[in-house]
């Protein structure tokens, strides 16, 4: 097999600047919702030694003086110009699969007998730049996990042509220079329980007994190590799986003390939770709620949860909204400030697959009525439930945002 | 999606003579992007470019895909600033403007110039 990972350099950042000539060369950094943390950095900003995921007040001050330039996250305008990378691609590569919004894997196993795979690399580069104005890095192997260490070596090498092979040539030099802790799939735990091993990098895990790292971890890494070695054991998702599981959480602006003030935000977060599952035609069998303080006060610190399992999947916001509120009243304790509550659905499935049970009576009305309300607020509508208060937007604190250049005729970028 | 479907009413006894004939209604979409994925509207401010119909908040259509030649309508960013300008190469590389008051820009006299596209048209809108 010959697999591609192409991913975009800085990807948020990259869009920021498409119609921004004037940033070039400027430290640019993009920041999480409600401005928490900083979530894309210009190779300009890495450089200022701007880290990854930090607070964003925490370097505010600092950054700002040094010329450094800020942006809240524009979602709408990544979402369009990731979706033209990802044509981009697939017009070159038909066998694809988008891992995630600025990276994908392509399948170059039939191109690679007509091509130069490095030109072929290169080629990809040049177009989304011109067409998109989104650079890209190409790095190819024989297998998934392996086109992920030539991806990372193309980042530590600095390589200028951003396109790098790997093969057997090649092969046991990048293994033996790519540390644990970058390889596909391991986390920190793992990784700490490798290095305890006296296996510190690819190269040490690549040559590893399979049969004995089965047993003592499980056959996750059998794959890893297999792949490591030039043999395919990742296939090509090229039809996305459903969602597993569906996350709504947001700081809110003014942390709260009261149980009455987080119904609010928590029925708005359980409504759009719901309205998700369903457009993606979706039930789930268990839901969890979260509230917490910040972790950057010097107040009394908190993180309460709880979840329940329904009898039978569901995606009707009613129940959905009854269970949470429920929750909140059992694990809500006075005495903390929170400042950040969310919900997530888990074991989500499709809806035609649903076992139902024998016992409890499938309310088809439910499902009318919930496409009903879906499809009235999809035309502006502004159909909510009681606890909702009548409020669809929650707190938003983006102080930064750019323009929808591209979905919205009111922000089209100018020209003079 | 556009569905098509068949004007006048359903005929009982004769079938309707227009059923054969049946096309997809004209979409505008069509006629003005090629290339879809790299197809940008853009909207100019100002008059700089009015001799060649581009008037102040039209919107241009730009393709990203094109190579620009000698006389085409191009954007392209100088020193910071995208700009809308006839390009000429001949007999020396100008961004020219399309209006007495704009002098060309000489593309050497610019320590930063990237063509980013060709205008393929533009839409006037009457108020």
């Amino acid at each position: 097999m010959t697999i591609a990972l192409v991913d975009c350099e800085s990807f948020y950042a990259s869009c920021e600047t498409v119609f921004r000539p004037d940033l070039k060369g400027k430290p640019v950094v993009v920041l999480s919702n409600n401005d928490g943390c900083v979530i894309a950095r210009s190779i300009e900003a890495k450089q200022l030694g701007v880290a990854m995921g930090i607070p964003w007040f925490k370097i505010r001050e600092d950054y700002l003086k040094k010329g450094g330039i800020v942006f809240s996250s524009n979602y709408a305008f990544y979402g369009d110009m990731s979706s033209r990378v990802m044509s981009i691609l697939r017009s070159l590569c038909p066998k694809m699969e988008c891992y995630s919004i600025d990276e994908a894997f392509l399948d170059m196993t039939d191109l690679a007998s007509h091509y130069d795979l490095y030109e072929f690399g290169c080629y990809i580069r040049s177009v989304t730049k011109q067409w998109v104005g989104i650079p890209v890095r190409i790095a190819i192997g024989p297998t998934k996990t392996l086109a992920k260490v030539a991806a990372y070596q193309i980042k530590r090498r600095d390589l200028p042509s951003k396109v790098m092979i790997i093969d057997s040539h090649n092969r046991i030099d990048m293994l033996r220079s790519t540390p644990i802790r970058e390889i596909w799939g391991i986390g920190s735990r793992l990784s700490h329980h490798l290095h305890g091993m006296g296996i510190d990098n690819a190269y040490a895990l690549a040559n590893s007994n399979i049969a004995t790292m089965r047993k003592r971890f499980s056959v996750v890494i059998e794959r890893m190590i297999r792949e490591l070695n030039g043999e395919p054991c990742i296939g090509l998702e090229e039809s996305p799986s459903p969602r597993k599981q569906i996350i709504v959480s947001r700081s809110l602006r003014s942390p709260i003390t009261r149980v009455e003030e987080a119904r609010m935000p928590l029925s708005n977060f359980v409504a759009r939770a719901a309205e998700k599952l369903r457009s993606e035609y979706q039930h789930c069998q268990r839901m969890s709620i979260f509230i917490r303080t910040n972790r950057f006060s010097n107040h009394r610190q908190a993180y309460i949860a709880d979840q329940q399992t329904f009898p039978v999947p569901t995606n009707d916001s009613r129940l959905m909204l009854r269970t949470a509120n429920g929750m909140l009243n059992k694990i809500f304790r006075k005495g903390y400030r929170y400042s950040k509550l969310g919900v997530i659905l888990d074991d989500c499935t499709l809806v035609s697959s649903v076992q139902g049970d024998l016992f409890l009576a499938q309310d088809t009305h439910a499902s009318k009525l919930m496409q009903s309300i879906d499809q009235m607020n999809q035309k502006g509508a502004r159909i909510f439930f009681a606890s909702q208060h009548g409020t669809f937007s929650y707190p938003r604190n983006q102080q930064q945002v750019s323009q929808r250049y591209t979905t919205c005729w009111e922000e089209l970028p100018t020209v003079s | 999606m556009l569905l098509p479907f068949y004007l006048g009413p359903a005929y009982v006894g004769f079938p309707s003579p227009a059923s054969d004939y049946m096309e997809h209604p004209i979409d505008l979409n069509e006629h003005l992007i090629k290339n879809r994925t790299a197809t940008f509207l853009l909207r100019a401010k100002g008059v700089s470019m009015i001799g060649a119909c581009i008037a102040d908040g039209a919107v241009l259509v730009v393709d990203r895909s094109m190579t620009p030649i000698h006389g085409d309508i191009v954007i392209a960013s100088i020193d910071g600033d995208i700009v809308c300008k006839r390009l000429l190469l001949r007999p020396q590389a100008v961004l020219q403007s399309e209006h007495p008051d704009y002098p060309p820009i000489m593309i050497s006299d610019c320590a930063d110039v990237e063509l980013m596209g060709k205008v393929t048209a533009v839409i006037n809108q009457f108020k």
